[in-house]
């Protein structure tokens, strides 16, 4: 079990998606998944081993590390990644059971069960709603957590076993920073792209409603 | 989730790309991919562990790190091997949205479309003329802009493509100015200077297959332009005798990939 089922399941829910939607769902690979898997985690490997505090006292490291990096960064993004993947999945249940629906009564209930319209469709801006929630979410949680989007170089710590205020000393903070931003930045990319896809969904479907309409009434 | 994955999506483009674009994915594949993750990444694996200071201070060796790596080498590398693939997508994308219309048409059975069925709109190799032709440009266009700044960037920040042995740093909390050194500093030389020469590779390719399109370009225009009605069977002859090598060429290219990363 690793990213690659993940990376499975979004190629699947390809197929079922529009324009923006696929665009979207290469930012995710090439731009959050590979960075994470290429890049990112090797940044935060031995986090714990290079935090360094300025005092021998035992115990004094491994509370201030606790302390200050409650939830690691790189655990928190690969959090966000699963849950901003998983609404997609809806939409690829809803098309099973249209599919199973249309095998059960042996007969063609729908024009194409892949195609976006009435439940379907209910169910794609149910996905994609959910989809940019837990994008705002996430990064609000991350901004609360960590007090805003910096990772300092120095921490000043003064929990108990430690003596008095001490200095410790974060490793790679730069680095860590630079991908901090490249990974918030395609959040956001990602939350535009939904939001995009959300509205042209609407604008759309509610101009084939009210043609229809228009028809019938003319009718 | 890997460099794997990456395989799959820019060995799908290769079908619809020039000879040249070919060779630029192979070149990229094994002198980048591959040589960054087979070998360099061993080589930078312990860059922090074994940076060692002059000094007892602790959170002095951390600094000294942090302000003479701001981003480590390999990931710079990673970087710009993910920016420099990303805009053959494009080009994938474009292509379809192109088979989509075919299948589309296909569908309601327009008289137009010359297909059979729907494997052979998918199996179909798309020629690189008309809109298509704008894709694939402006995509190598980005590509060369990708290269040429990680590239420059590289070099601002690193001070050119050498690895020093000591390095001065005299940052809080260092006492005073202690002398640093990092580890295996001519491994670390000696593949930064071949990344750099496969990339300038791949800068010149980029730049002969641009120039190869425009000069296709030009010529069909101006062939256009002057016999309209003369043998149009004849080139499209030559062209499909191309097409064939470039199949073939595109064939043991993707067979020799395949069988260095699996």
């Amino acid at each position: 079990m690793s990213w690659a089922f993940l990376r499975d399941l979004l190629s699947g829910v390809n197929k079922y998606s529009t324009g923006i939607g696929r665009i979207w769902v290469a930012v995710v690979f090439l731009f959050r998944l590979l960075v994470y898997v290429a890049a990112a985690e090797n940044i935060w490997k031995h986090e714990h081993d290079e935090f360094e505090c300025n005092i021998k006292q035992p115990g004094c490291e491994n509370v201030c590390f606790d302390h200050f990096f409650p939830v690691s960064h790189i655990r928190f993004w690969a959090l966000q990644l699963i849950m901003v993947s998983t609404p997609s999945l809806l939409v690829v249940f809803h098309v099973v059971y249209r599919e199973n629906r249309e095998k059960h009564h042996n007969q063609k209930l729908y024009k194409n069960p892949g195609k976006i319209d009435g439940g379907l469709l209910c169910t794609y801006l149910i996905s994609l709603i959910l989809k940019t929630g837990l994008e705002i979410f996430f990064l609000v949680l991350f901004y609360k957590l960590y007090n805003g989007f910096k990772i300092p170089q120095t921490v000043k710590c003064d929990i108990k076993p430690c003596p008095n205020t001490v200095d410790c000393y974060i490793s790679k903070p730069t680095e860590k920073m630079i991908f901090l931003y490249f990974l918030v930045a395609t959040s956001c990319l990602c939350i535009v792209l939904n939001l995009s896809e959300l509205s042209y969904l609407m604008f759309k479907y509610s101009i084939k409603c009210y043609l229809k309409r228009h028809m019938k009434n003319q009718q | 989730m890997d460099w794997g994955a990456l395989h799959t999506i820019l060995g799908g483009v290769n079908k619809h790309s020039t000879s040249i674009g070919k060779i630029w994915l192979t070149v990229l594949f094994i002198f980048r991919i591959m040589i960054l993750v087979v070998a360099a990444e061993r080589v930078w694996g312990d860059e922090q562990q074994d940076f060692v200071c002059n000094t007892l201070q602790p959170g002095c060796r951390n600094v000294c790190y942090d302000h003479f790596f701001p981003i480590s080498h390999i990931r710079l590398w990673a970087l710009q091997l993910i920016f420099v693939s990303t805009p053959a997508l494009l080009v994938a994308m474009h292509v379809a949205y192109r088979r989509h219309e075919k299948k589309r048409q296909f569908r309601k059975g327009d008289q137009k479309c010359e297909f059979k069925d729907i494997e052979e709109i998918r199996k179909q190799r798309f020629r690189i003329e008309g809109s298509l032709w704008w894709t694939y440009t402006s995509s190598i266009f980005f590509r060369l802009v990708f290269e040429a700044v990680f590239m420059y960037a590289f070099y601002f920040m690193y001070d050119g493509f050498r690895m020093p042995r000591l390095m001065k740093c005299n940052a809080w909390p260092c006492p005073n100015t202690v002398d640093c050194f990092v580890s295996r500093p001519t491994e670390k030389t000696v593949f930064t200077i071949f990344m750099i020469a496969v990339s300038s590779i791949c800068i010149l390719l980029n730049v002969a297959e641009l120039c190869y399109l425009l000069a296709k370009f030009f010529l069909r225009r101006s062939k256009n332009a002057g016999n309209s009605k003369q043998q149009p069977n004849h080139e499209n002859k030559e062209e499909t005798k191309q097409n064939e090598m470039n199949e073939l060429i595109s064939d043991s290219c993707q067979n020799t990939v395949i069988g260095f990363t699996s």
